[in-house]
C-alpha cells in the first residue's frame, strides 16, 4: 500500500501540503463570502438584514426585493448587458481573427509598421481616451446608445495578439495546398484558417464578453436615459438613489452577478486558457 | 539569353504575386485598422490636442501648456497621484507573493481541484467590480456590516469604526477589495508557466536531497522570473486605473482622501465639466503607464 503511492499521493499527505491545504480553504471563504453575501442578503427581510449579529442565512426568506427590482427596468438592463457583450464579441472574433491571420502570415510591406503600432497602443491606458470618444460618440449620434459601449470595446487590439499567436501555428503547407486546389484567399480563411483558429475564438470570445460585461467606466459615460443602462450601471443607480437599502442593492447585484458567473463557469476552459495564452508571450 | 528573359518574367511574376497578396493583406486588415484608428488612435490625438486648450462646455481656448502647469500646483491632483502610487506599491507585492503561493499550491492538485481553486479566486474578477463593491460596501457600514461584528467578537476592536468614512482606514478598505479583485489573473499566469517548468529537474533536485525551499528557489524560480515580471507590471497598470472601486465606494472622500488619478480624471471631466484639464491628466496618466510597459515589453520581448 505504501510502497504504491505515487510521488503525488505522497505530497498530497504531508503535513506541509494539509496546512497549505487548510490555509487554502480559508483565504477562498474570503473569496467566495461576497458572492455568498450577495446572493443570501437579496432574500433576507429588511429588518434581518440590520440584525447584529447577522444572521448567515435567511431565516424567513423573502422576495420582495425582487418584487420591488423588477419595478425597475432591471429585465432591459440585463438585456443590455447582453447585447453588448454579444455584439462586442461577435465583431471582436471576426475583426482580430482577419488581421491576426493576415499579421501571421502574409509579407507585405507596412506589416511591421503596424504591429508596432499596435502594441504601443496596447501599452496606454484606455481610460485616458474616455472624454474624446464621448465627443465622438457624440458628434456620430451615438452617446447613450449601446453602440457607443460595443464600437470602442472593437478598436482594442487584444484580440488581434491572440489570434496572431494562434495564427502562427497553422502550417504555412495547408495554406499553400489550398492555394494550389485553386481557392481564393476568402476561401482559404474561411476553410481552412477558421477551422484552425477554433480554441482562439473560444478563448476571445469568453475573454471579450466578460471584458464589456464588466466595462463599467465605459458603461457609466456613455449610457444615460434609464432604460439604456447595463445591469451594473442599473445597480449603481440603485446604490446612488437607495443608499442603504441593502436589499434592493443585493438584489440587484445578484441579477447581475448570477448570470456572468454561470457563462464563466460554462467556459472556463477557454477563458484559462486565452489568459495563459494572451500574456505568456505579451 | 532566354534563361534571362525566363527570369526576367519570373520577377515581373512575382512581383504582380506580391502586389497582390499586398492588397490581399490591406484588405483583410481593413476593418481592424478602421476601429484601431477611429476608436483608438483619433481620439488619443484629440485628447493630446485638447489637452492644450481651456476647454469647457462654453470655452474652447488655447492655453499652452498651462493645464499641464496647473496640475503641478493642483493639491488634489498631488493627493491622486500619491494614492494611486501607495495603492501601486502596496498591492504589488502581496498580489505576486500571494498569487505565486496559491498557485504553488494548487498546482500540486488533482486536474478539478485546481480549477476549482482557479475560479474561486476569479470569482471576484468574473462577478464585475460593481457587484463586488456594493456588497464590500454594506460590510463595511458602520452599523450594518458585518466586520465591525466579526472585528468586536474576535475582540479586535471595541467600537464600531467608520471604516470608509474615516481617511485613516479608507485606503486600506479599497487596497483590500483591490487585492480580491486583483489576483484571478495572476493566479492563471503561475499554473500555467508552474506547468512549463522541467519535471525532470524538479525530480533531479529532490532526488540530491534538496530541500522544498532550494528546489523551488534554485529550479522553480528562474523559469517563472519572466511571469512574475509581467504580473508586477499588469498589477500596476491596474492600480494605476483603479475607479469603479473609487467611484462607488468613497467618491474619493472623504476630504479628497482616497481619490486616485483616474477618479480624479472622471470627476474632473464628467462632475466640473473641464475636459481640456481631464485630459492632460490622461496624457499625463498614460505617459506613467507607457513607461511601466515600455519596460515590461523590454524585459518579455522573446521575438518578433
Amino acid at each position: 500500500m505504501q510502497k504504491s503511492m505515487t510521488r503525488e499521493q505522497r505530497n498530497m499527505r504531508s503535513p506541509y501540503m494539509i496546512i497549505m491545504t487548510v490555509l487554502l480553504i480559508l483565504v477562498s471563504l474570503f473569496f467566495i463570502f461576497p458572492f455568498y453575501w450577495i446572493i443570501t442578503g437579496s432574500f433576507k427581510s429588511t429588518a434581518e438584514l440590520n440584525i447584529i449579529p447577522p444572521h448567515w442565512f435567511p431565516m424567513e426568506p423573502t422576495t420582495m426585493h425582487y418584487e420591488r427590482l423588477f419595478v425597475e427596468p432591471s429585465f432591459q438592463w440585463l438585456l443590455n448587458s447582453f447585447i453588448m457583450s454579444l455584439i462586442s464579441m461577435i465583431l471582436v472574433c471576426i475583426v482580430a481573427s482577419m488581421a491576426g491571420y493576415v499579421l501571421a502570415k502574409k509579407r507585405f510591406p507596412g506589416r511591421v509598421a503596424i504591429f508596432s503600432l499596435l502594441v504601443a497602443a496596447m501599452a496606454l491606458p484606455r481610460q485616458a481616451i474616455l472624454i474624446p470618444l464621448v465627443r465622438i460618440m457624440n458628434t456620430l449620434g451615438l452617446h447613450d446608445s449601446l453602440w457607443a459601449v460595443i464600437l470602442p470595446s472593437i478598436g482594442w487590439p487584444f484580440g488581434l495578439f491572440l489570434m496572431k499567436q494562434f495564427a502562427e501555428g497553422i502550417p504555412g503547407e495547408m495554406i499553400e495546398a489550398a492555394r494550389i486546389d485553386g481557392a481564393g484567399e476568402v476561401n482559404t480563411f474561411l476553410r481552412i484558417v477558421m477551422p484552425m483558429l477554433k480554441p482562439a475564438f473560444g478563448a476571445l470570445a469568453i475573454f471579450t464578453f466578460i471584458i464589456v460585461w464588466n466595462d463599467y467606466m465605459m458603461q457609466l459615460v456613455m449610457l444615460a436615459s434609464r432604460a439604456k443602462l447595463s445591469i451594473a450601471l442599473g445597480i449603481a443607480t440603485l446604490q446612488a438613489e437607495f443608499g442603504t437599502n441593502y436589499g434592493l442593492i443585493m438584489a440587484g447585484a445578484t441579477m447581475g452577478s448570477v448570470p456572468i458567473v454561470l457563462i464563466f463557469v460554462l467556459f472556463q476552459k477557454y477563458f484559462t486558457q486565452g489568459i495563459a495564452l494572451g500574456a505568456v508571450k505579451g | 539569353m532566354s534563361s534571362i528573359t525566363y527570369g526576367k518574367h519570373l520577377f515581373a511574376r512575382s512581383r504582380k504575386i506580391q502586389r497582390q497578396q499586398t492588397r490581399v493583406a490591406y484588405l483583410f486588415l481593413l476593418p481592424a485598422l478602421l476601429f484601431f484608428f477611429g476608436f483608438v488612435v483619433f481620439p488619443m490625438g484629440m485628447g493630446i490636442y485638447t489637452s492644450f486648450f481651456n476647454y469647457t462646455m462654453r470655452d474652447f481656448d488655447f492655453v499652452g501648456f498651462a493645464n499641464y502647469a496647473e496640475l503641478f500646483r493642483d493639491a488634489t491632483f498631488g493627493r491622486s497621484v500619491v494614492n494611486t502610487m501607495i495603492i501601486a506599491v502596496a498591492s504589488v507585492p502581496l498580489v505576486m507573493l500571494f498569487s505565486l503561493w496559491v498557485a504553488t499550491v494548487i498546482y500540486q492538485k488533482p486536474v478539478m481541484n485546481r480549477s476549482f481553486y482557479r475560479g474561486v479566486f476569479y470569482l471576484p474578477v468574473v462577478m464585475g467590480s460593481v457587484p463586488v463593491v456594493v456588497v464590500w460596501k454594506w460590510i463595511f457600514n458602520r452599523y450594518y456590516g458585518i466586520l465591525n461584528w466579526v472585528t468586536q467578537t474576535l475582540g479586535i476592536t471595541q467600537a464600531n469604526i467608520n471604516w470608509l468614512g474615516d481617511a485613516r482606514y479608507a485606503i486600506w478598505c479599497i487596497l483590500a477589495i483591490l487585492f480580491t479583485t486583483s489576483i484571478g489573473q495572476p493566479i492563471v499566469l503561475y499554473v500555467a508557466s508552474l506547468g512549463n517548468v522541467d519535471a525532470s529537474q524538479i525530480e533531479a533536485s529532490e532526488v540530491d536531497g534538496a530541500s522544498k525551499w532550494q528546489t523551488f528557489r534554485h529550479v522553480k524560480w528562474p523559469s517563472l522570473l519572466p511571469t512574475t515580471l509581467y504580473v508586477a507590471v499588469i498589477t500596476t497598470i491596474n492600480s494605476f486605473q483603479c475607479f469603479a472601486l473609487i467611484q462607488l465606494l468613497t467618491s474619493g472622500g472623504p476630504n479628497g482622501s482616497t481619490s486616485t488619478v483616474m477618479y480624479y480624471l472622471y470627476d474632473t471631466a464628467f462632475r466640473i465639466y473641464r475636459y481640456g484639464y481631464a485630459n492632460a491628466m490622461g496624457v499625463v496618466l498614460a505617459i506613467i503607464i507607457a513607461a511601466f510597459s515600455t519596460f515590461q515589453f523590454r524585459v518579455m520581448r522573446t521575438d518578433d
